[in-house]
């Protein structure tokens, strides 16, 4: 085994970096492949909550680099699948604590026992970024389709191009097929040509996310909702598969909508 | 419903679009470093080098960036005045 480093970047915090990081792992171990993920947003960790692992934390990322514990005393392993594991940030530290090539270093002792290594990178270009960046096969912008991150992953875009770890792919998140239909958010294709990236996948806007996220249990675990099925297809496509995108109609067709006459409040 | 009266009286662009137009923009200038103003004076400095050699309509000539993926391009449009005319 010889894993994969994707590193998970925005720019602008909020946009749902560490949502995507939880969600893909799920949806990576769910197909039996073992898969360990980093929070690397010392001093703000949140991973582990949205994992629903925060109470089984007693290592840390700094404790490993400063060689307290060794790596695998700080991994949790998940509730839910035996081969999903997370080291979680620091919450009392801040980045320096870390170098790029700690990181490097961490992810090289880890490659041979994984199939996949999943970093969430903390907001901002400065040292929490390079270091989540540092050893990353892929990097993966995640954004969503309004001015204010659009802007910044372009930012990330260009550095991730300028540290020679590109090109970089892209995630949109929380897209209200509503709103796009209706002329007041970009949809998929401005998006594309604005940035100029090539597409992993489209999130639609699902309040199911923070439904489950209030349970600590990722979306991707649930069928039924749309944006867990969104994430279960971009770890398809990690994967390597061909996964047509979504219909993102939002259930607006004409047929949709007559049948939401009859049925108010579906979907 | 207020926005589809807007739309029907074209009072107002989308907002969608808008925000393209102005992500457009911002693009240019974060990628390239350069700020609108700083874009104005290399324009008139161009054209003050390009006058000292040939006849040139200032009000004419066109700079603009352009952007072909992700790479950012200079495009200059000078069109010269003819010599002969002068005469």
């Amino acid at each position: 085994m010889t894993a994969r480093v994707v590193t998970f970047s925005s720019g602008k915090g909020g946009v749902g970096k560490t949502t995507t990081t939880a969600n893909l792992a799920v949806a990576l171990a769910s197909t039996n492949q073992r898969v360990v993920c980093i929070d690397g947003d010392i001093g703000l960790r949140n991973l582990d909550v949205v994992m629903g692992l925060e109470n089984r934390i007693v290592y840390d990322l700094v404790d490993v680099i400063e060689g307290r514990c060794r790596v695998r005393q700080a991994m949790i392993r998940d509730k839910r699948y035996e081969n999903l594991f997370l080291i979680p940030a620091a919450q009392t530290r801040d980045k320096t604590a870390v170098s790029p090539s700690d990181m490097v270093r961490l992810c090289n002792e880890l490659r041979p026992e994984f199939d996949w290594i999943l970093i969430d990178s903390p907001a901002g270009i400065e040292r929490g970024f390079r270091n989540a960046i540092a050893p990353a096969d892929i990097v993966v912008v995640v954004t969503n389709p309004e001015v204010s991150a659009l802007r910044d992953a372009d930012r990330i875009i260009g550095l991730v191009e300028a540290e020679e770890k590109g090109p970089a792919r892209l995630v949109i998140n929380r897209l209200n097929a509503a709103m796009v239909k209706r002329g007041e958010m970009l949809d998929t294709n401005d998006v594309l040509e604005l940035l100029a990236i090539e597409l992993l996948g489209i999130v639609p806007e699902d309040e199911q996310v923070i439904i489950s996220t209030n349970r600590g249990q990722p979306v991707a675990l649930d069928d039924k909702s749309k944006a867990g099925k969104a994430f279960q297809n971009i770890a398809r496509r990690l994967n390597g598969e061909d996964v047509p995108y979504l219909p993102l109609d939002g259930g607006n067709n004409f047929f949709n909508k007559i049948g939401k006459m009859f049925k108010p409040g579906g979907n | 419903m207020s926005g589809f009266v807007d739309k029907l009286l074209s009072r107002n662009p989308n907002s969608a679009s808008t925000a393209k137009e102005r992500l457009q923009l911002v693009l240019i200038h974060d990628r390239t470093d350069l700020t609108p103003t700083q874009l104005d004076t290399l324009r008139n400095e161009l054209i003050d080098v390009i006058s000292k050699y040939v006849n040139i309509d200032r009000q004419a000539v066109r700079i603009n960036m352009s952007q072909e993926g992700r790479e950012q391009r200079l495009i200059a449009d000078i069109p010269l005045k003819s010599a002969t005319k002068r005469r």
